[in-house]
C-alpha cells in the first residue's frame, strides 16, 4: 500500500497523474511536464514535498553530534540559518544529502530524502549509540508530523507575503517572509497554526519551502493557489521537479549520489568542510581532495540530434565506453538533450567531446560547465 | 475524453491502423499521446524492414520516458512520416492525422481480424 500525503485529494481533484515514488503515491504531472517546468522558470509553481523526511536533533551535544555525522560545518549556522550538507559513511560514500537548519540554540531540523528516511534514521541512531555525549542528545524522526510544499519561481516573492502575512515568531526574526534571505528559515503564524518557511528550493529559482502540520499545509496549498493565480501559478509534479533540478545540476539521491560515491566525486565538495576536525568519512574525502578521484560527475549537452539521454546509457570517449549517464532528459528550457554522468577525470573538463550510446547507436555530446542552465 | 475514430482498428498496445487496399497507416491513439504527454522524440523503423505483428519497431520519447511502439500487423515498411520526426509534437496535436508513424504493406491481412474495434478499444481504456 503506497503512502499518501495530506495533499493527496487535492492532487486527485487537479487530475494529476500519480506514480510510486519511494513508496509514496505522488503526482508526476498535472498537465504537462514542459508547461509546469516553464511556469517555474517564468512565473511560479507549487510542489507537494510532504514525502520528504524531517528529523529533529536537539540538546547540548546536538552541534557536536551533527558536526561528526555531516560533512558541512554546522558551527556556521546561527539560529534561523540552514545549509546544504551530506551524511557520509566511513568510506566517504553518501548515506544521504540533506538540509540542516538551526531553529534555535540547541535545536536543529534535518530535511532528508523520502527514499532514505529509514536508512538515515537507522544510521543516525547507530551513530548516536556510539556517541560519547549520547545523554545530551535527542533524535526524533518527525516525518509523520509534517507536510510540506515548495513554492518556486521568479514571481513568488510578489505574492508570498499575502499568503503568509506578518512577522516571524521563531528562528530567523524578520518583518515578512520576503525579508528572509537565501537559506534562512523563520517560523510564522498561519491560520490557526504555525509553519516554518525557508528561502530554499530544488529548482534553481527563487522560492520558499513551507513545512507544517497536515491541516495547516492544506490551507497554505489552497491559499497559494488563490492568491498566486493572477501571477500564473501552476501545480507542478515530480516530473518538472526532476527536469528543473537536472538543468541546474542539483544531485538526486539514487542518481548522482549513493553509498559508493563520495561528495568529492559527485562535485559537491564545496559542502565538505575538512577544516572542522574529525567527522565520518573525513580521511577518504581529504585524500580525494588532495590526490584526486577516479570518477567525476559531469554535466553534458547533446550536440547531435538524438533521443533524450536517460540514466544508465553508456558514455563513450576516444572510442571506448568510459562511464554511465545517471540523470538525463530533454531540457524544456533549452530544448536539447541534457544530463549528468560519471567519467574518469581526464574526460571531465568542459568542452570535452563525448558520445552517449542510445539504443545501440552513439550520438555526439559535449561536457559543459555546471549548471547547464542559468538565467 | 479520448477521441477514438470509428473507421480505424486498434491494438491493445495503443496503436491505431488505417487500412487502404494492401497497405496500412499506423500511429498511436489520442489516449496514448495524452498518457505520454510532451512527446519530444520519435524514432521510426527503416523503410524496407519486415515486421511481425506485435514486434517493437519504433520509440516515442516524452520528457520523462521512452516507450516502445509495436506494429499491429506483419508486413514491410513502405513509407515513413518524416515531418513527425522533425516535429514530434504532431503526435500530441494530431495523433490521427499529421502524427502518423509509418505505412506498412500487409503480409497477412487476416491479422486485422484480431485487432480491436473502436468499441472494444474504448472499453479497454475505460472510456
Amino acid at each position: 500500500m503506497l503512502k499518501r500525503t495530506a495533499l493527496f485529494s487535492a492532487h486527485q481533484k487537479l487530475g494529476a497523474k500519480l506514480i510510486d515514488f519511494g513508496g509514496w503515491e505522488m503526482p508526476v504531472q498535472y498537465t504537462s511536464i514542459t508547461d509546469e517546468h516553464l511556469a517555474v522558470r517564468n512565473a511560479a509553481g507549487i510542489f507537494d514535498i510532504s514525502h520528504m523526511g524531517e528529523v529533529t536533533v536537539s540538546g547540548a551535544a546536538a552541534e557536536e553530534f551533527l558536526n561528526h555525522v555531516l560533512t558541512n560545518d554546522v558551527r556556521k549556522l546561527t539560529p534561523g540559518l540552514g545549509q546544504y550538507t551530506l551524511m557520509c559513511n566511513e568510506r566517504g560514500g553518501v548515506v544521504d544529502d540533506l538540509y540542516a537548519y538551526r531553529l534555535s540554540g540547541e535545536v536543529y531540523l534535518l530535511i532528508i530524502n523520502a527514499s532514505r528516511i529509514e536508512a538515515d534514521v537507522a544510521w543516525l541512531d547507530a551513530q548516536a549509540a556510539k556517541f560519547p555525549r549520547q545523554s545530551e542528545l535527542r533524535l526524533t524522526d518527525a516525518s509523520h508530523n509534517y507536510a510540506a510544499i515548495a513554492v518556486q519561481g521568479p514571481r513568488v516573492k510578489e505574492f508570498i507575503n499575502a499568503v503568509i502575512p506578518g512577522t516571524s515568531c521563531s528562528a530567523m526574526r524578520v518583518n515578512c517572509v520576503t525579508d528572509l534571505k537565501k537559506n534562512e528559515v523563520g517560523g510564522f503564524h498561519f491560520e490557526h497554526g504555525s509553519v516554518l518557511v525557508s528561502r530554499t528550493g530544488y529548482t534553481g529559482e527563487d522560492g520558499f519551502e513551507i513545512t507544517g502540520p497536515d491541516e495547516t499545509i492544506q490551507h497554505a496549498w489552497n491559499r497559494i493557489f488563490e492568491i498566486g493565480k493572477p501571477f500564473g501559478i501552476k501545480p507542478c509534479g515530480l516530473g518538472a521537479r526532476d527536469t528543473l533540478r537536472t538543468e541546474v545540476c542539483y544531485p538526486l539521491y539514487g542518481h548522482e549520489l549513493d553509498e559508493e560515491t563520495t561528495p568529492i566525486e559527485a562535485g559537491v565538495g564545496f559542502f565538505v568542510s575538512l577544516e572542522k576536525g574529525k567527522f565520518n568519512g573525513r580521511s577518504v574525502l581529504a585524500e580525494q581532495k588532495s590526490n584526486g578521484v577516479k570518477k567525476k560527475c559531469v554535466a553534458f549537452k547533446m550536440t547531435d540530434k538524438s533521443a533524450p539521454p536517460r540514466p544508465h546509457y553508456p558514455i563513450w570517449a576516444k572510442g571506448a565506453s568510459v562511464g554511465e549517464v545517471v540523470s538525463g532528459t530533454q531540457s524544456p528550457s533549452l530544448n536539447v538533450g541534457i544530463g549528468m554522468g560519471y567519467v574518469p577525470p581526464e574526460f571531465a573538463k568542459p568542452d570535452t567531446k563525448i558520445e552517449i550510446e542510445i539504443r545501440g547507436k552513439r550520438f555526439a555530446a559535449v561536457v559543459v560547465k555546471k549548471p547547464i542552465y542559468c538565467r | 475524453m479520448s477521441n477514438i475514430p470509428s473507421d480505424l482498428k486498434y491494438a491493445k498496445s495503443h496503436e491505431w491502423i488505417r487500412v487502404s487496399g494492401d497497405t496500412a497507416t499506423v500511429g498511436i491513439t489520442d489516449h496514448a499521446q495524452a498518457e505520454l504527454t510532451d512527446i519530444v522524440f520519435v524514432e521510426l523503423p527503416e523503410v524496407g524492414r519486415r515486421l511481425k505483428a506485435g514486434e517493437a519497431c519504433a520509440v516515442v520519447e516524452s520528457v520523462k520516458t521512452a516507450s516502445d511502439i509495436y506494429s499491429p500487423v506483419s508486413g514491410e515498411i513502405m513509407e515513413l512520416n518524416k515531418p513527425v520526426t522533425d516535429n514530434p509534437a504532431l503526435v500530441n496535436t494530431e495523433p490521427y492525422a499529421g502524427g502518423w508513424f509509418f505505412k506498412i504493406k500487409l503480409s497477412n491481412p487476416a491479422e486485422l481480424n484480431a485487432l480491436l474495434s473502436p468499441e472494444d478499444y474504448k472499453k479497454q481504456i475505460g472510456g
